[in-house]
């Protein structure tokens, strides 16, 4: 859930989604879902020259399942915040896994 | 609710997990990103020549096979001189 938290603070950014077909793609972040589809506006794609493939469209559904990265700009991104939230994260899934040990091993 | 929502009814490119490339009429959709799609057309790129266009009608595709569905505009497609758009297929997505 950290993640899917930490994309809908990017929401109205410019980022740049690389996919595991090697297609890039820029565009400003409209949506994310809990799968972290996502959805761009105003995109281009990075290199199109050699991928005219998506001249017409100017918004597009990204699959989260073929997101290999999604490149973010620094200063949109509070690194302590996010430090300290992942670790927030983990102790609490700790925590349930001591109180469930069981359910930890299975 | 989804985030395909508005795309219904729309005409949209959809690319599949193996690189082809599919244009529709967006019909429906459910929560796993499977889609109905009607009036396909196969859009078959290639380096040799223009753009090959192959009618499907009817699709049903199953999300796993989805890459990305890009919503069009239909002015700027219009205006794409396929017989003379040259360029390699789409590579397949590899996990």
């Amino acid at each position: 859930m950290l993640f899917y938290s930490f994309f809908k603070t990017q929401v109205g950014q410019q980022v740049t989604v690389e996919l595991k077909n090697d297609l890039a793609i820029q565009g400003v972040l409209e949506s994310v879902d809990q799968f972290l589809n996502i959805k761009l506006r105003d995109i281009h794609v990075v290199d199109p020259e050699r991928y005219p493939h998506m001249l017409s469209i100017k918004n597009c559904f990204i699959r989260g399942s073929v997101v290999r990265y999604v490149q973010l700009s620094p200063s949109t991104v509070d690194t302590a915040l996010l430090q300290d939230a992942a670790r927030r994260e983990a102790q609490s899934t700790q925590q349930m896994n001591q109180a469930k040990p069981n359910v930890a091993q299975a | 609710m989804s985030q395909l929502q508005p795309y219904v009814d729309r005409k949209v490119t959809v690319v599949m997990g193996d690189g082809r490339v599919v244009v529709g009429t967006l019909r429906g959709l459910d929560q796993t990103t499977n889609i109905i799609m009607q009036g396909c057309q196969e859009r078959v790129f290639s380096e040799d020549e223009g753009v090959e266009v192959v009618d499907l009608g009817l699709y049903l595709v199953r999300g796993d096979n989805i890459a990305l569905i890009g919503l069009m505009d239909e002015e700027a497609d219009a205006a794409i001189d396929l017989d003379n758009l040259k360029a390699a297929p789409l590579p397949a997505v590899r996990h």
